[in-house]
C-alpha cells in the first residue's frame, strides 16, 4: 500500500519527485516552509538539488537558469515571496521556460499574517509581472491533488514550455490528509527540451532569451504566447462539480473554501435547498463556459473566497449577461468561513 | 616579415590600434570612408614586429589580423 | 601561447546570426567600448581551454545585454543583476558546464548586489567576469555604485558627492572577505600591458572553474567612451589616471592552488531506492474496518484538541488519524500554525469519517480534547450537543458547565508523569479517547506510532502511555 498520511506541502515535494523533479530553489516563508524542509530532505538524498536562495527573486532565477537547461525544477512560496518572484516568472514566460511554482497563500496586504488567505489570485491568476503573459493555475484542495496536481503541472509545464502555478492557501498546505501514489509507482524521467542548452555541442545552437528588438518581432513573439494561451484555454480547463445536475443555485470557490462549500451544499439539501457546488481546478484557464452554462439554468451563482473579491470578477466576465445574478461572500486576513455560515448567507439569496 | 591586415569593414575607426602600437606603424585611413561610415586604421606598410598589441586592444573581433611570420600573408 | 596568426578567435560565432541587421561581422558596441576587448579575450581562452562547446554564456542587463550574438556557446539572456542566481541554477543542474556569467557595474555592484555576494560567499563554481566602467552605459549615462567621487554623470550632474551617494564600490575588495571565493582579480583595459594580464586573469578564472576550485571574478576597469564624453584614447588615458589610483590592479585572493576541487558526486539512483527513500514501501498495518462498528455516537467524529505548545497537541492529532487511515476512512488534520505554536497555546482539528471529507475545518466538534483550562473555556461551548469532552484534570480545576455534552476528566499529566515525563500525556490521551469510543483497534493505532514519532526510542514507552490511558476511562 503506497497511502501516506502527510501535509499537502509535503505531498507537493514527493509528487515533484515522482515527476522527476531534479532541483529545488526556495526561500522559507509560513506556510509555505514544509515544501522546502520535504525538499531539503529528500533532494540531496537522492542525488538532486536543493539550494536555499538568498532571496525569493533568487529562488525564482535559479529556476530559470536550470529549467533553461531542461531539468525540471520548482520553487514555492507565500504572498510576499511571490511578490519578489513576479520578475523571474515574468522573464521566465517570456523566455518560454517550464517552471513550476507553488504559492501558499496567506494574508496581506504587506506582511498581513500567516493565516489562509486567498488574496493572490490576481498576481497569480492575471499574469502578475510585466508583460502580457499568463501562467497556467492548478488548485487543489486536498493532499491528493497537492501530489497529483504537481505532477500534472510538471508535464503542462513541459507541454506548453510555461511556468506553471499551484496556487493553494495555508489550510491545504498545512493540512494532513492521506494520499495515495500512483500505481505502480513510476518516476519520470521521458521529459525532453529540446530547445534548452545542455553546455554541449548539440545544444549550443539553442538560446535562451526574453528580448525583440524589432517592434514586429515582439509582436509576433506575443501573438505566439498568446495562441499558446488559447490552446490552453482550450485544452486544459478543469473544474469539478457536486449534485450541480438539478441544483437552483450554484455555489462556487477553490481551495479550502471548495470543501467547506460541499459541506454547506450538503446541509443546504437536508433543508430542502437544492444546491451544487461548481470548483474551478484550473483558474488559468478559467472554466469560463462552464459558468455561462451554469448561469443560463440558476438564478444565483454565490462566490465565496478568502479575499476582497477576486476570482469573483473572473465568474462576472464568464456570466456576462446572463440571467444569474452573482452573489459574493469574502472573509479576508485568515478567517476561514464555517459551514453554517454559508449555509446562512446562501439561504438568505434563496429564501430572496 | 610580420605584418597586419585591417580588415577595412569591420574597423570602427576608434584609434585605439593607433595609440598601442609600439612602432606607431598604423594611421588613420582618412581616404576611406568604410561602410560603417569610419575612416579605418590602415597599415603604414612597414615596421610591424608581430607584436600584437593591436589585436589585443582592438575591440571589434575581426578588424585585425596580425602575421607573425610573412608566410601566411597572401 | 604563441601563434602566427592572431585573427578572431574561434569562440566567437562565425557570423553573428541573433544580431539584427545586415551587419553581423561586428559587434553593436560604440567604437573604443571596452566590451569588445574583453569578449576578444574571453574568445580567445574559451579556445585555447578547449571549452566552447561545454560553456555556457550568461547575458545580462546593460551595455552587453547581446552577449548572446557573439559567442558559440550556449546562451542564456537573463534579468538585470540576476545572472550570478541564474548561473547557480545552470551549474547546479548541469555541473559539467562551464558557466560564465558577464555582468556591468549597475547590473552587478547595484541591481545585483545581493545576487553576486551570495553565489560568492556560496563559493558557486562560475567563472564572473565584471566590467568596471564607471557609468550606466546603456541607460544613457547614470551613476553606477562605481562612479568616482566627483564624476559627473545624467544622476549626478554636478559630480558623486560622498554626502549624497557614499564612496564608489569595491567590488573585488569587498568580495575578497568572504571565505569562499578562490581566485579574485582586478585588471584593466588601459594599456597593452595590462591587457596581457587582463587575459591572463581571463584564462584562469575559467580554469579555475574547470579544476572545480570554486567562485571566481575579474573585475575588469573597462572604456565607454561614449558615456565618458572621451574619444577611446582618452578613455585609456582616463582609466589610468583617475580609475586605477582609486581601484588598485591586482590579486586580491587566490586560494587556487591549495584547494582541491570539487565535482559534485553524480548519484545514479534506481526508481526502487528513491520509493524506498521516500517512505512509500514501509511495511505498515492496514485493515479495513466498517464505521457501523463504532458506537454511534462516536461515528465519523470531528474532533478538537487543544493544549499548551509543549503537550503534544499535534501529534496527539495526527496520531488519530494516521491510524484512522489504517482502517480505510478519509482523515484530515489541520494544526494551527506559525507563531501561534510558539506561544500558549496550540490545537488541532481532525476529521476521521467514512465517506469523503467536505469541510476539514472543525467548528463545532463532536470530540473535545482539553489539556489545559484555557482550552476548555476556549471551546466548551462550541461542542456539538451529545458529544463528548476528554478534560485534563491535572491541570483543569473544574467541570464542563454543560450537561448536553459527555464529559470524561481524567489526569492526563499525572498519568504521564508516572511514566517518566509529562511529554506522553498525549499517548494517555490516546489510550483514553480510544478505550472509550472504540474509534480504532489498539494494534492498529500502536502501529501507527511507529510512523508518527520519529525517535524510534520512545515508541515503547507511547505504547505504554497508551495502555495506561486505556485502563484509566
Ligand atoms: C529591473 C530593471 N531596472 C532597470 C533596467 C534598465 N537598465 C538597463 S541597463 C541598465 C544599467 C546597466 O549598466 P551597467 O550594468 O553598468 O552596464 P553597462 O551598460 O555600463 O555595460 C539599467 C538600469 C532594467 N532593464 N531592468
Ligand atoms: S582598434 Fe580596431 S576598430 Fe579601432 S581603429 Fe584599430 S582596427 Fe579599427
Ligand atoms: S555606451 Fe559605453 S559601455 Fe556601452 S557600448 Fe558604448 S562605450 Fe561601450
Amino acid at each position: 500500500m503506497s497511502k501516506e498520511l502527510i501535509k499537502g506541502n509535503e505531498a507537493i515535494i514527493k509528487g515533484a519527485l515522482l515527476a522527476g523533479a531534479k532541483c529545488y530553489f526556495g526561500y522559507p516563508i509560513t506556510p509555505a516552509s514544509e515544501i522546502a524542509h520535504a525538499a531539503a530532505f529528500y533532494f540531496p538524498a537522492i542525488g538532486r538539488t536543493f539550494l536555499q536562495a538568498e532571496s525569493e527573486i533568487a529562488a525564482i532565477q535559479m529556476c530559470y537558469g536550470a529549467a533553461g537547461t531542461g531539468v525540471r525544477c520548482l520553487t514555492a512560496s507565500s504572498g510576499p515571496g511571490i511578490s519578489l518572484k513576479q520578475e523571474g516568472i515574468s522573464y521566465s514566460a517570456g523566455s518560454e521556460l517550464p517552471i513550476v511554482i507553488a504559492d501558499i497563500m496567506r494574508g496581506g496586504p504587506g506582511l498581513g499574517n500567516i493565516a489562509p488567505e486567498q488574496s493572490d489570485y490576481n498576481q497569480v491568476v492575471k499574469g502578475g509581472g510585466h508583460g502580457n503573459y499568463k501562467c497556467l493555475v492548478l488548485a487543489p484542495n486536498c493532499g491528493q491533488e497537492m501530489c497529483d496536481l504537481t505532477i500534472l503541472a510538471f508535464d503542462l509545464a513541459d507541454k506548453y514550455r510555461t511556468p506553471v502555478y499551484i496556487l493553494t492557501d495555508g489550510f491545504i498546505g498545512q493540512m494532513m490528509e492521506s494520499v495515495e501514489f500512483p500505481q505502480p509507482l513510476k518516476i519520470d524521467q521521458s521529459h525532453k527540451a529540446e530547445w534548452a542548452i545542455m553546455g554541449n555541442k548539440e545544444t549550443k545552437h539553442n538560446l535562451i532569451n526574453s528580448i525583440y528588438l524589432e517592434a514586429e518581432e515582439l509582436e509576433e513573439h506575443n501573438i505566439k504566447l498568446q495562441r499558446k494561451y488559447a490552446e490552453m484555454e482550450k485544452n486544459e480547463v478543469r473544474f469539478q462539480t457536486y449534485k450541480t445536475e438539478d441544483a437552483e443555485i450554484i455555489v462556487s470557490g477553490y481551495g479550502i473554501v471548495s470543501r467547506v462549500l460541499k459541506s454547506a451544499v450538503d446541509v443546504l439539501r437536508k433543508q430542502g435547498i437544492k444546491a451544487g457546488l461548481m470548483r474551478p481546478i484550473t483558474l488559468f484557464p478559467f472554466p469560463k463556459n462552464e459558468y455561462a452554462k451554469f448561469a443560463a439554468k440558476v438564478d444565483n451563482i454565490f462566490v465565496c473566497e478568502l479575499s476582497n473579491g477576486q476570482m469573483v470578477d473572473d465568474v462576472r466576465l464568464a456570466v456576462g449577461k446572463a440571467k444569474a445574478k452573482i452573489h459574493f461572500y469574502g472573509r479576508m486576513g485568515g478567517v476561514v468561513p464555517t459551514v453554517a455560515e454559508l449555509v446562512e448567507k446562501i439561504t438568505e439569496i434563496v429564501k430572496g | 616579415m610580420p605584418k597586419i591586415v585591417v580588415q577595412i569593414d569591420h574597423c570602427k575607426g576608434c584609434g585605439l590600434c593607433i595609440d598601442a602600437c609600439p612602432q606607431q606603424c598604423i594611421e588613420e585611413d582618412s581616404e576611406v570612408l568604410n561602410k560603417l561610415g569610419y575612416h579605418p586604421a590602415k597599415y603604414k606598410g612597414q615596421g610591424c614586429t608581430g607584436c600584437g598589441f593591436c589585436f589585443y586592444t582592438c575591440p571589434e573581433p575581426d578588424a585585425i589580423i596580425v602575421y607573425k611570420k610573412d608566410e601566411e600573408a597572401k | 601561447m604563441a601563434k602566427d596568426i592572431l585573427r578572431k578567435p574561434g569562440g566567437f560565432m562565425d557570423t553573428f546570426v541573433y544580431k539584427p541587421g545586415q551587419d553581423k561581422g561586428n559587434t553593436h558596441y560604440c567604437p573604443g567600448c571596452g566590451h569588445g576587448i574583453l569578449h576578444k579575450l574571453i574568445a580567445e581562452a574559451l579556445v585555447d581551454l578547449g571549452v566552447v562547446d561545454r560553456t555556457i554564456m550568461v547575458s545580462p542587463v546593460g551595455c552587453s545585454v547581446f552577449v548572446y550574438y557573439y559567442f558559440a556557446t550556449g546562451n542564456i539572456q537573463v534579468a538585470h543583476g540576476r545572472a550570478p542566481a541564474v548561473a547557480t541554477g545552470l551549474k547546479r543542474s548541469n555541473p559539467d558546464s562551464i558557466v560564465i556569467s558577464y555582468q556591468g557595474d549597475g547590473d552587478l555592484a547595484a541591481i545585483g548586489g545581493n545576487n553576486i555576494l551570495h553565489a560568492a560567499n556560496r563559493g558557486e563554481n562560475i567563472t564572473v567576469f565584471f566590467v568596471n566602467n564607471a557609468i550606466y552605459g546603456m541607460t544613457g549615462g547614470q551613476m553606477a555604485p562605481t562612479t568616482l567621487l566627483g564624476q559627473k554623470t545624467m544622476t549626478s550632474p554636478y559630480g558623486r558627492k560622498i554626502e549624497n551617494e557614499g564612496y564608489p564600490m569595491k567590488v573585488v575588495e569587498l568580495l575578497s572577505t568572504l571565505s569562499a571565493p578562490a581566485y579574485l582579480e582586478r585588471t584593466s583595459l588601459d594599456d597593452s600591458k595590462n591587457i596581457a594580464k587582463t587575459r591572463k586573469a581571463v584564462r584562469k578564472a575559467i580554469q579555475c572553474q574547470i579544476d572545480g576550485k570554486g567562485f571566481s571574478l575579474v573585475e575588469v576597469l573597462s572604456m565607454c567612451p561614449s558615456q565618458w564624453k572621451t574619444t577611446p584614447v582618452e578613455s585609456k588615458k582616463w582609466i589610468k589616471e583617475r580609475m586605477i589610483p582609486y581601484y588598485p590592479l591586482g590579486v586580491k585572493k587566490d586560494v587556487i592552488e591549495e584547494r582541491a576541487g570539487y565535482f559534485p558526486p553524480k548519484i545514479d539512483i534506481d526508481d526502487e531506492s528513491i520509493k524506498e527513500m521516500l517512505g512509500l514501501k514501509k511495511e505498515k498495518l492496514f485493515r479495513d474496518r466498517a464505521m457501523s462498528d463504532v458506537p454511534e455516537k462516536y461515528r465519523n467524529p470531528q474532533i478538537k484538541i487543544a493544549g499548551f505548545g509543549g503537550q503534544g497537541v499535534l501529534l496527539l492529532g495526527q496520531t488519530l488519524a494516521e491510524a484512522g487511515m489504517r482502517h480505510g476512512w478519509n482523515v484530515s488534520w489541520i494544526p494551527s500554525y506559525g507563531p501561534e505554536m510558539r506561544g500558549g497555546t496550540a490545537n488541532c482539528q481532525v476529521n476521521i469519517s467514512e465517506g469523503p471529507i467536505g469541510s476539514p475545518v472543525v467548528d463545532f466538534p463532536t470530540i473535545l480534547v482539553a489539556l489545559n483550562k484555557p482550552s476548555l473555556d476556549k471551546f466548551e461551548e462550541t461542542v456539538q450537543p451529545g458529544g463528548v469532552v476528554f478534560y485534563n484534570t491535572s491541570m483543569i480545576d473544574r467541570k464542563p458547565k454543560r450537561n448536553d455534552i459527555e464529559a470524561i476528566g481524567l489526569p492526563f499529566s499525572d498519568i504521564a508523569d508516572e511514566l517518566g515525563s509529562l511529554k506522553f500525556a498525549n499517548m494517555v490521551v490516546v489510550g483514553a479517547v480510544l478505550e472509550k469510543t472504540k474509534l480504532i483497534d489498539m494494534d492498529i493505532v500502536k502501529d501507527a506510532l511507529k510512523e508518527v514519532i520519529h525517535n524510534k526510542k520512545f515508541v515503547e514507552t507511547n505504547i505504554v502511555a497508551i495502555d495506561r490511558g486505556a485502563k484509566a476511562v
